[in-house]
């Protein structure tokens, strides 16, 4: 390790040395104590280092023989994450003190599996790869149970933790099978290997079989199964970090595989990746017309949405990447105001999930339900909100590449999911008066929600400038 | 005045913002307040929108007041208007006051009422000024959101059923066309309208899985705006939407849809579908004249055997529009002279039945023609209004109706003989639904009991009849009024039309 490799890991360091700090500190002082604290200091520490790692650090390096990269393309991906994953922690404080389940653990395992896919996005070999990818897991199966003493937490912490190692299980032997054809680990290496012309049959099988589990780590359809009831037995918090953070992580992973290792063959994988785009778009939009839980309801509208996102990547252009990258902090905006109304929903003090209790929430928080709209509106894709040009963008990617049945695909998959967003605006401003949930809502929730809502309809006038940021990154990971 | 346009489009949206930012309370005094605000914002849009008619020089048949800012992705916000565009600027500005001031009954949720109305008027206006791909785009289908409250919130029983049917089959019908427009960004370069208007798409015969497609590029993207047009127009078969959304809608929501809303496909039609994809146009004209034809004929006979007052005059709005296509589709001046004319009187005149309409269910709550009869014993006014208006849908010489059928029939009566002698048949079922409904509903001998104390209209319905009933008299006895603004754009229109199709022709000869 030479210096340079030290400043360049330096953000990631300093996370690490962060976190061992804060767990030495709870460790010392004596349980829950310093959890809310704890929360806090966490969240304004992935802040800062968005700042540091978003505006202070610039150019192109790498680390430890090519295994870390730091590139634009890397630091648009991880500010993402990281402001995603503050967001989460901030509006979940106040739902995890009511519930009683705010311990250490939370904020630290989350600042774990940031850590995780900060390596994972500047990963530039197999084992980096794979090494980022587990400590982010290990974290999230773990979190998936926070709730130790309720059934459904607990099962959905072992559901996922049983299929994402079987998904480790085939991503590792799709890099082993690379590893024996290609003869090294090295991202550039695979490159040149396959730019001399060379595509064993092995090389081939390893790609799909990196692919599936990568996959599974997007939940793309058909390797979604597990999102649903994940998303239903965590805390509402954790759903809401599962559905931010990890999916941009996973996605910009797949993103850095498929060009820095297999760029070479861009219409090998491409195919297999419009595949999956289309099937995830269409079972997500098809599957959540009968759910009758949110969660359950975002599990499969995430579904789809990474399918519109894999449009980008599939096009296998700059452009696309350039799509997926808009489309990916779109989603992650528009989720996260989701996710602190639905912390918020509570009837009677309990929190409900259900789509039913939100009768005619228009009467009782007209604001709040004209939020939930605008979001609701804006995941569907219909303009002027935000959420269309996201579509626009991967739309217009795949068009643009010679793809236009993908894009028509993705037409028709977006009216059909209208129809589940337009349901729960049915139940807030058409339902029947009764009784739904209360009126209540924490100031933190509420101003997400609001500040969520208002970037969907502000955004459109210049998406605040992600294009030109999205744009270069993407050049740098498309050579 | 530079930014006239954008002016006039966000003025209603500005108010919206007002209204919802600073009206609190629920109370008598709140409610009256958001109506007069809305009142004023839509009254001064319309004051404001007539320096743009006075300003607009028909002779010239490029876009006028153009304004334009680059926006995200190459894309540019770009307003104008031209001979085509700008009569349907001064109806929409025309009708809101109007609409607004029907429903100064309306007592639940008033605030969002206006809201919803505010931001349709600023979408709408939006739709016809726009002058880039995207941005039509984004205001063809956000108008879908406020009418989809509109209905959903304010409608009648089965509005619910209504809502989503509405904005489902419209939104299926835009995405396609979304995605048309993408191919043309890529294939054009420029999302720019008048650069695309300019712009040769390609008309080579593709081969897609083993289908020749003539025409090429054109046919197919002519097809993806016509589904998203035809829906939106609405043309039979697609049309069933349609007599779902009114019946359920408010009786406001209702003259918004049909005055206005339903312009919106026929101006789609003459700004991209015609000069942009000429040879997919022409190649299948013939299917869309015939289509129109049976519309009007079919949606004739079903309108003969409605119970409901407004299904009734839904399905005669189809039938109408039913000549519109038809003059489009002639493609020649009189035929698209006669589809501007008639969308503009049509405005007028079912925007008025449908407040006919509502005036008798605001007092009756009922809808069914059987529930009325004799009205004019006790309501000479209503009487008048409510015949004048009839007179005016069947096409009465002396009112803009006629001028419009006779212009469309005229065009398309040298196009194809045939087309136009079924169409022609519709002047006369449409005769018979809508003095049938007159004859039903206001004449014969009142005896149902709860008629016994219906009373006449009050001033301020007579106020709001007044403007409609002038406009419609002074388009039939002087139709040059709207003729010479449009002459000039058509002129250019039919010819750059006209003169796309033979060349095509000669090369693809040339080809074999």
């Amino acid at each position: 390790m030479n210096p340079t490799d030290f400043s360049t890991v330096l953000p990631e360091i300093t996370l690490a040395l962060a976190t061992m700090a804060a767990l030495l500190g709870v460790v010392y002082t004596g349980k829950d104590k310093l959890a809310g604290t704890l929360n806090w200091a966490i969240a304004g520490l992935f802040i800062l280092l968005a700042f540091w790692i978003g505006v202070g650090i610039s150019g192109e390096r790498t680390a430890f023989d090519g295994m870390f990269n730091d590139d634009p393309f890397a630091r648009f991906a991880k500010v993402t994450i990281l402001l995603s994953a503050a967001a989460v922690l901030i509006i979940s404080h106040d739902f995890m003190i009511r519930r009683g389940l705010l311990r250490f653990e939370y904020p630290i395992l989350v600042a774990l599996a940031v850590l995780g896919m900060m390596f994972m996005v500047s990963a530039g070999d197999l084992i980096a790869l794979y090494m980022g990818l587990e400590l982010q897991s290990l974290s999230l199966y773990v979190v998936a149970s926070l709730r130790r003493d309720s059934v459904k937490s607990s099962e959905a912490g072992l559901k996922y933790f049983v299929l994402g190692s079987l998904s480790s299980g085939i991503l590792l032997y799709g890099a082993s099978l690379t590893y024996g054809y290609a003869g090294t680990t090295d991202f550039a290496g695979i490159l040149s290997t396959l730019s001399h012309g060379e595509m064993p049959l092995g090389l081939m099988f390893g790609l799909v079989f990196l692919i599936t589990g990568l996959a599974f780590k997007v939940s793309a359809v058909p390797f979604h199964m597990w999102t649903p009831d994940v998303y239903e037995g965590s805390p509402t918090p954790v759903t809401a970090f599962f559905a931010t953070a990890p999916k941009v992580a996973a996605m910009a992973l797949l993103a850095r595989l498929m060009y820095d290792a297999f760029g070479a063959i861009p219409g090998q994988w491409g195919q297999v990746i419009a595949v999956l785009s289309v099937l995830s778009m269409f079972v997500g939009a098809i599957a959540a017309i009968g759910q009758r839980d949110i969660k359950r309801l975002m599990a499969y509208s995430s579904i789809a949405h990474m399918g519109f996102a894999l449009i980008g990547l599939a096009s296998g252009t700059v452009f696309g990447v350039e799509a997926m990258l808009i489309y990916m902090a779109i989603y992650v905006s528009m989720n996260i105001g989701t996710f602190a109304f639905i912390l918020s929903m509570e009837k009677d003090g309990h929190a409900v999930t259900t789509i039913d209790s939100l009768n005619m929430l228009s009467k009782k928080a007209p604001l709040q339900a004209l939020a939930m709209l605008v979001l609701m509106f804006s995941l569907a894709g219909v303009p002027p909100m935000l959420g269309f040009f996201g579509k626009f963008y991967v739309l217009q990617a795949a068009v643009n590449a010679g793809m236009t049945w993908l894009a028509v695909a993705g037409a028709v998959a977006s009216v059909i999911g209208a129809f589940y967003y337009l349901r729960i605006v049915f139940y807030m401003y058409f339902g029947k008066e009764g009784d739904g949930i209360d009126a209540r809502i924490g100031t933190v929730q509420w101003a997400a929600l609001m500040g969520s809502a208002l970037i969907m309809v502000f955004g459109i006038v210049n998406l605040f400038g992600v294009e030109g940021v999205a744009q270069m990154a993407a050049e740098t990971l498309v050579r | 005045m530079d930014n006239l346009l954008s002016i006039i489009t966000f003025i209603p949206a500005v108010a919206a913002g007002i209204l919802a930012l600073f009206l609190r309370g629920d109370d008598a005094a709140a409610r009256n307040n958001a109506k007069w605000v809305a009142l004023v914002a839509t009254a001064t849009t319309f004051l404001v929108s007539i320096f743009v008619l006075a300003g607009f020089n028909p002779a010239d048949t490029g876009f006028q007041f153009v304004e334009e800012y680059s926006w995200i992705l190459g894309l540019k916000y770009k307003m104008g208007v031209d001979g085509i565009s700008v009569l349907f600027v001064m109806l929409t500005t025309f009708l809101m006051p109007i609409t607004i001031a029907s429903c100064w009954g309306v007592e639940t949720r008033v605030k969002e009422y206006m809201i919803a109305f505010l931001l349709l008027e600023t979408l709408m206006l939006g739709v016809f000024c726009a002058l880039d791909l995207v941005l039509f785009y984004l205001f063809f289908e956000a108008g879908l959101i406020p009418m989809f409250l509109i209905i959903g919130i304010w409608g009648g029983k089965a509005r619910i059923y209504a809502a989503f049917k509405f904005f489902l089959y419209t939104f299926l019908g835009s995405v396609l066309m979304l995605v048309a427009m993408i191919a043309m960004y890529v294939d054009a370069g420029s999302t720019d309208i008048p650069t695309l208007l300019a712009h040769n798409f390609a008309s080579e015969t593709l081969n897609i899985a083993g289908f020749q497609i003539v025409g090429g590029m054109q046919t197919l993207l002519f097809l993806a705006f016509f589904a998203s047009f035809a829906v939106k127009m609405p043309m039979w078969p697609v049309h069933t939407w349609l007599p779902d959304a009114h019946v359920q809608a408010p009786t406001a929501g209702s003259v918004v849809l049909a005055a206005i809303l339903l312009k919106m496909g026929g101006y789609g039609f003459l700004r991209f579908s015609l000069p942009m994809f000429p040879i997919g146009a022409d190649l299948l004209s013939p299917l869309v004249l015939w289509m129109s034809a049976i519309a009007i004929v079919y949606t004739s006979l079903v309108a003969l055997a409605q119970e409901d007052m407004k299904k009734l005059i839904a399905y005669s709005s189809v039938a109408h529009m039913g000549y519109v296509t038809m003059g489009i589709f002639a493609a020649n001046q009189q035929g698209v002279d006669g589809a501007i004319f008639q969308m503009i009187s049509h405005g007028f005149i079912s925007g008025a039945l449908f407040l006919c309409v509502g005036v008798i269910y605001d007092r009756m709550h009922t809808r069914d023609i059987d529930a009325y009869g004799g009205l004019v014993n006790r309501m000479p006014a209503y009487a008048l209004i409510f015949m004048f208006f009839t007179m005016a849908n069947v096409g009465l010489p002396g009112t803009s109706g006629f001028v419009g059928e006779f212009l469309t029939l005229m065009g398309i009566f040298q196009v194809n003989t045939w087309v136009a002698a079924v169409a022609t048949s519709g002047v006369i079922l449409s005769a018979s639904y809508g003095l049938w409904l007159y004859r039903r509903v206001v004449f014969g001998d009142l005896i149902k009991e709860s008629l016994k104390s219906i009373t006449d209209m009050s001033t301020r319905e007579r106020a709001i009849f007044a403007p409609l009933v002038a406009m419609t008299l002074l388009l039939g006895v002087y139709p040059s009024l709207v003729t010479d603004i449009i002459g000039p754009s058509v002129t250019a229109l039919v010819t750059d039309y006209h003169a796309a199709i033979p060349v095509a022709g000669d090369a693809q000869m040339a080809k074999h």
